[in-house]
Formats: C-alpha cells, structure tokens, sequence
C-alpha cells in the first residue's frame, strides 16, 4: 500500500471519527447545522456513485430526495408516522421514480441525459406544487419528527445525530462495496468506453439502470431524513438549484472517490453558514470560491487531501 | 376562448420564443463552438437588464441608453471570458459546470448589492407606447410587436452571419475541428473570446428589451437559463436553426399551455380536478416535449453532424 | 472443407449515394487466417463495423457459426465468440493492464453482474488475466495504467482483451496501424501463435504482415471483393495490380 492508498483510505476513517465525537463540542444550533450537512452528504454520496462511476451526471437528483421527503409527509398527514415503516417507503418511492425517468433517461448520453433527467425532475417539481391536499405550492409541516418502532429517540437531536450518522456511513460503505465488485468495474469500464464494454458481450444499460435507481433510492433515503430534520416538506427541495447544489458538492468535494462527495457536502453547508456569519452578502464570497476550486484544484477537495489520481477503486 | 385571445397568446409565446433564441443562441454558440457548458449565460440576460436600467436612467432616454447598455455588456462579456472562462476551455463538463455556477452566486449577489434586491422597471420608450388594434376588439401593443419584429430580424441576420460569413465559416468550422482551424492560423482564442463576447451581448440585448415588460430582477435570468438549455437541447447542440425552431416552439406551448391546458382539461374532467392538474401539466409541458424529442431523437431535432 | 465458421453474403450498406459495402460475401473457416486488404476508402471498417454489429447492413447476411446474426446487438454477438481489436486502440485508460484484462474475463464468464465481493479478490479472472497478459508479452506491466503504455502495448493489450473470452473468431482491425517496425513484428509472432486456436479476420495495411500471415486474402476496392485466394494469387492478379499494388510500385 503507497501513501496516496493510504491517505485514501484514512481519509473516510478520520470523517466518520470526526463526525462521531462532534456532538461533545457542539450546541444545538452545531448539532442540527452538522445533521444537515450529513444529509446532504449522503444524497451526495448517492450522486457520486452514478455521476463519478458511471458518468451519469443527474441534474433531476434533488426530485428523488424531494420525494423521498414527501413520502415521509405524505405518509404523516395519512397517520403513518414511523420511520420503519415511512422511510423504506421513502427510499421505495424515489427508486421507483428513478427507475422509470432512468430507463428512458439512459437512452441518452452526455448533456442530453443532464438534461432529460433536468426535465424529469422539472416535472417531479411541479406535481408537488399541484399537490394542494398536501400543501400544494407551500408545503407541508410535519406535526412530529417520525417514530422508531413506536419510540420518539428521533426528537433527542443527539440520537438523530448519530442515526444519521449511521446511515450515511452504510451508504458510504454500500456504495463503495458496490464500485469495487464486478458491477461497478462494469459502470466504469461502460464510463471509459462504452463501446469496449459492448466489444467485450457486456451491454451497460441493465448495470446503468440498477445503479440509478440505488442511487434515487439512497437519495430519497437523505429526502425522508431531512423531511426530519426540517419537520417540512416543500417543492422547492426538489428544485433544479437544489440539484445543481448537489452536483457541486460533488465536483468540489471530488468526483469519483465517495468521501470526496462527503467533504464537499460538509465544506458546501458549512462554509455558506460561516460565510453568511461574516456578510449577509455571502455569495459574494461563496461564488468565486468555487471558480477557484475549479481553477486551483484538479479533483476538488479530495484531490487536496488524499493525491491526485484517477477515481478511487480501493 | 376566442379567436383573439388566441392570436394574443401567439403572440406572446411568439414574443418569449424571441427572447429565449436570443438567450439560446450564445449558449448553442459557445456550447458548440468551445464546448463549453456556461451556466453563467443567463446572468448576462440579468446584466442587460440591470446595465439598461442604468443607462436609460442615465441618458434619460430609451435609444441613448440601449446602445451604451450593449457596450458595457459585450465588455463584460470579454472581462468574464478573460478572467474565468478562457481557463475553462478543454476542462471536465463538470468542472464548467461548478465554475460558472460561482459566477451565477456571484453575480447575482453583486447585482442585489449594486441595484438592491426589490424589482426595478425601465420605461416603455415614447414611440413604442400604445397598442395597435391588429383584429376587431384586439389591440396588441406596439412594444411587444417590435420586439418581436427586432428578434425575428436578428435571427435573420445571425442566420447569414453564421452561414455567409468568413466568421461563420470559421465558427462552424472551429466547432468540429478546432485544432484544424488553428493549424490553418486563426487565432482560436481571439475567436473564441468574440464569439463569447458576442453571446453575452445577444442575451443582454434579449435583458434590455425585456426590462420593459418584465419586472427586472435579482435571479431573473436563472429560470430563463433552463429554459434556454432545454431550448438547445430540442434543437440540437450547436444548430442556430434548431435553436430557433426550439425556441418558438418552446415559447408558444408555454404561453399556450398556461392560457388554455386548464379550459382543455375541464372539456374531460371535473372542474375541480381540472383546476388543480391544469397548472401543474401547463408548467410541465416544455419538460415533457423535452423529454419526449430526446426520447424518440436522443441528439435533439437538429443533430449537428458528429 | 470445414463448415466456415463466418460466412458474410451480399452485404450491402450505402451512406447516401456512396456504396460503401457492394455486394461483398467472404468467409472465414476456423483456425484460418483471412486478411481484408484494400486502399484507403475501400470501406474496411464498414465492413469491420457490420460483423462487429455497430453498422447495422441495409441488405445480405451475416452467418457466425451457422447461426443468422445479421441484427443481434454487439454484445451478444461478442458472447457467441465474436471478439474484436479497434482500429483506433480502444482500452479502459483508467484501469491497469491487469484491470483491463481481468474485466474481459469477468466478462467472458458472465462474472461482471456480481455485486458484493470486491473485483480484485476474483482470484481466477486475475490469474487468468496475469496468464493472458504473460501470453501477449506485457507480463510485466501488468500494474501499468493502461494509459502510460506505449502505443504497442497498448495493441498487444487489446489482443489480451480480445483473447479473454476465448473467442472463437478474431475480427482484427488494423492491429499494426501506428506501431514501429519491431512492434509490429511482436504483433506478427504473437497473432502466429494464437493462429488456430480462432478463426482471424485480419484488416491490415502492413503488407509484409498480411502476406505473412493470412490463408486466404481478399482485396476489397470501393465496396466490393475484386480478388480473393492466396497471397500468391492475389499477388499474380491484374485487377488487384491495377487497382491496388500498382499504386503502390
């Protein structure tokens, strides 16, 4: 093992380290600041798996996390409020979504796809804002943050802490166990050359398809958390700027390696709140920060932490 | 509905269909041309605005201040191409993408700091006031009339600039093989930098002439961007003929879609339900006709030639 | 004779008004070696494009192994044992030799729709990955990224690649094309010792090569076969002189 391998590998370890005892040194206002950036991190992580595997850059990404978060609000104001059994429904919803947009979406390539699966989740958008019977263009409040078995532990923002936690470390390691077998070598190899992969009897769509769709399911996994976090739901988390968000969260954080989209989620969150502690006018600041990522970095932020190099396939 | 209202909705969507080409066609250009995905394109359609309500606000005066609006945009356009752009040509998609994702933040922010966040307007020009009766009971204003006119005319000269022209030549031989025409001595990044510059003008020119029809903005230009990609994405990436058709096309159905798709509904359901799947359908329909051109021509309408 | 185990008839493909493919029926028998030459423009990697399965032909035959595959897509065709080299080298750039090779393996055994154990402990895709890659002469550059691999090995590669599925027909387009004088002799003893184990359809330019290897050779010129038979029949025929050697002299 060289050292870029093995900052590689220590880099998630040091995350998930640090993410863990955070909770000793954080107020609550640090708690639910952190809970989000996690979130997102795993709605990035999901990204990463198809956008940084597979190059399949969705820029409908946020509709399936949005539907993830309606679900668990829809299921609410029907008098289902458990997470076991709101948030597999969750993750059920947003993968069916990106199973049917995806089978049609991926009969397209390159910018054509970013913007087919753009439309698809245009159009997710805008059923949620015709939804009046749940809060139509306003959204809709969650009276309780979901039960566990019955059990109100979410309400306790450090057992949400560390729930999220949990899930956004299974799906790091879901996704990496998934990049580094066959299948992935597969999306990869379809990402490099398609043409090869056909040459050699493997026709990419089945993988492609699978992949998407996991990665919707993941997403509205993340959608059903932050609905939580929120205890809202509103059209606007299915936005095409919230799917633009979540792409440059990924390509700050580093395309290709899964813990890069986990820093670029956190470096993303946090930095817009410590900027916006220096200026209300924080964009200012914020947006040519990302110009000089691009223009400074090749690889984002992992890229700075762990070497340069090709996509991490442990 | 009447035969009017329905020659008013034309026209309207003929009028957004104008001033989506005149966005889509330097984000076609610049796409095809350079490869570049510029995200930052509609901000310079929110400058234009800004820039014309200055300098009319300066200059007192309509026809004083649209040309000093398009000067300052096109050297916009070149300090933007210079200073960020120029670094992006030959980078990852991705990398664009991000890149002109800041400037979106950024500009934006500048534009709420400079101009302040509440809607401005730019007056209607004396001449242009009014409305001309084009039908029995339908009067149309004129400003909306020469705006359509004005657009239609640019496409006009832009179509013989592209397909007539040394320039043209050069731009669409540059778009399938850049290193080609270079090796042949064209300066690629002289015209690289013109043809961005040149983009950024057409759609502060679509800004301008909008301001006074629209309320002008912080963050105008961001839906107008994603209209204007899913107005090349129809046409096809780097067709200036696709763009238009894409682009009136995408203009009418909007402009129709959100007038008439509520009536059409209650013809078939419930007028409650109509009332309710009526906005949400008529919102949708530029997406769906996306989705369904890219389903059955996966390149667009007018694939250009690979 | 063997029953021939590619057999192309009256394949037709027009881009336009321009005859690409007119009327062109060859065979390939298993174990032979059959080189397509031909000038520039002949239509050789339309050809190639049609038995691979990318151009779909807008009229004839294409019969692999007795079986009618004119319109199967090209990954089933390379499942039947239609393995194919790229005119314009076509690896994984991002994967190691060994990477490359051991995915065409998975491949080759239907071992790629796994989704739990890492790639890299499929203990008998690497070894036979390792064995190919030792057979094509890059045994050790096996850890190399594809993409820092000179240009012959990087053809050699796609012999391995080609290899792994243990085809039982070879469609090679142009593998010298772009390789120096000792590279493309190590191409030459390499495709002599695969010769037998699968049928070879060899596109090739470097002539030495083609009347080195092939059986048979046909001469294709602006679509269609004007000459096909032995190097020393090919060499003797007026037509081919005229049309092709000729320009050559």
């Amino acid at each position: 093992m060289n050292t870029t391998s093995m900052r590689r590998a220590a880099i998630p370890l040091i995350l998930f380290a640090l993410l863990a005892v955070a909770p000793l040194a954080s107020d609550g206002y640090t708690l639910s600041l952190l809970a989000r950036a996690m979130i997102f991190a795993l709605a990035a992580v999901s990204l990463d798996f198809i956008l940084g595997y597979g190059a399949l850059v969705s820029f409908g990404h946020a509709a399936t996390m949005g539907i993830g978060a309606y679900a668990v609000g829809i299921l609410a104001e029907e008098g289902i409020g458990d997470a076991l059994v709101a948030f597999p429904a969750a993750m059920a919803a947003a993968g069916l979504f990106a199973l049917v947009t995806g089978a049609i979406s991926l009969k397209t390539r390159g910018v054509y796809f970013i913007m087919i699966t753009l439309a698809f989740g245009q159009m997710a958008y805008f059923v949620t804002q015709s939804l009046s019977a749940y809060g139509g263009d306003d959204g809709l409040s969650l009276a309780v943050r979901s039960t566990i078995a019955g059990h109100r532990w979410l309400r306790d923002p450090l057992i949400f802490h560390y729930v999220i936690l949990g899930l956004l470390a299974l799906t790091f390691l879901f996704c990496r166990m998934l990049v580094r077998a066959p299948f992935g070598r597969v999306l990869e190899g379809a990402k490099e050359n398609e043409r090869r992969m056909r040459a050699l009897g493997v026709n990419p769509y089945p993988y492609r398809l699978i992949a998407f769709t996991l990665a919707g399911a993941l997403a509205g996994l993340a959608g059903a958390l932050f609905a939580n976090l929120t205890e809202f739901v509103s059209p606007a988390y299915l936005s095409w700027y919230r799917s633009g968000e979540l792409i440059v969260m990924v390509v700050a954080g580093g395309v290709g390696t899964l813990y890069g989209a986990i820093l670029g989620a956190l470096g993303v969150v946090l930095a817009e709140e410590g900027l916006s502690l220096i200026t209300e006018h924080w964009r200012i600041l914020f947006g040519p920060l990302l110009v000089l990522i691009v223009l400074f970095t090749r690889g984002g932020l992992a890229a700075v932490l762990g070497g340069k190099g090709g996509a991490d396939r442990g | 509905m009447s035969l009017a209202l329905f020659l008013v909705q034309i026209l309207n969507g003929l009028q957004l269909g104008i001033l989506l080409f005149l966005v889509a066609a330097g984000l076609t250009l610049v796409f095809g041309v350079m490869d570049v995905i510029n995200l930052a394109h509609g901000v310079q359609y929110m400058l234009g605005a800004y820039l014309m309500v200055t300098a009319t606000a300066l200059t007192g005066s309509f026809w004083l201040g649209l040309p000093l609006a398009l000067v300052a945009a096109l050297v916009l356009g070149l300090v933007l191409e210079r200073l960020v752009i120029r670094q992006l040509y030959g980078r990852d998609h991705l990398e664009q993408v991000l890149a002109t994702f800041g400037i979106i933040l950024f500009v934006n922010e500048a534009v709420r700091m400079i101009w302040g966040a509440s809607p401005l307007s730019i007056p209607m020009p004396q001449a242009l006031s009014g409305s001309v009766p084009l039908l029995d009971g339908l009067n149309y204003p004129v400003y909306r009339l020469a705006l359509i006119a004005v657009g239609l005319a640019l496409a006009g000269g832009l179509y013989l600039l592209v397909t007539r022209t040394r320039s043209g030549m050069l731009l669409r031989a540059g778009a399938s093989n850049a290193p080609m025409v270079s090796a042949l001595g064209v300066d690629i990044t002289a015209l690289f930098a013109k043809v961005f510059a040149f983009g950024a003008m057409l759609a502060a020119f679509a800004g301008a002439m909008a301001g006074p029809i629209l309320s002008v903005e912080p963050g105008m230009g961001d839906s107008l961007l994603i209209l204007a990609f899913v107005v090349i994405v129809i046409g096809g990436i780097g067709s200036m003929r696709g763009a238009f058709i894409a682009a009136l096309l995408v203009g009418l159905i909007d402009t129709l879609g959100r007038s008439f798709i509520t009536d059409l509904l209650k013809l078939v359901m419930p007028a409650a339900d109509a009332n309710q799947a009526g906005p949400a359908l008529a919102s949708m329909s530029v997406y769906l006709l996306m989705a369904l051109v890219l389903f059955f021509r996966p390149r667009g309408l007018f694939p250009a030639p690979a | 004779m063997a029953e021939p185990l590619l057999s192309i008839r009256h394949l037709r493909k027009a881009y336009g008004a321009l005859q690409v493919t007119d009327g062109v029926s060859l065979d390939v028998r298993p174990g032979e070696i059959h080189a397509v030459i031909g000038p520039n423009g002949a239509g050789k990697t339309t050809l190639v494009s049609q038995i691979a399965g990318e151009v779909v032909p807008d009229g004839g035959q294409i019969l692999f192994a007795g079986a009618d595959i004119t319109r199967l897509p090209v990954h089933k065709r390379a499942r039947r044992g239609l393995a194919r080299s790229f005119q314009i080298t076509s690896v994984l750039a991002g994967f190691t030799a060994l990477e490359n090779v051991a995915l065409a393996v998975a491949a080759a055994q239907g071992h790629t729709f796994r989704f739990i154990r890492p790639a890299r402990s499929d203990r008998t895709a690497l070894e036979a990955a390792a064995a190919l890659l030792e057979q094509v002469g890059l045994g050790a550059r096996a850890q190399v990224p594809a993409a820092d691999l000179s240009h012959g090995e990087k053809r050699a590669l796609e012999l391995a690649m080609a290899l792994a599925g243990r085809p039982r027909l070879l469609l090679l387009d142009e593998p010298m094309a772009g390789t120096g004088h000792e590279e493309s002799a190590a191409m030459v003893r390499l495709l002599e010792q695969v010769r037998g184990a699968a049928g070879i359809l060899l596109v090739e330019h470097d002539m030495d090569a083609v009347f080195r290897l092939a059986d048979r050779i046909s001469v294709l010129v602006a679509g269609r076969v004007i000459a096909c038979g032995s190097a020393d029949e090919v060499k003797a025929d007026a037509g081919v002189r005229a049309a092709y050697l000729g320009d050559e002299a």
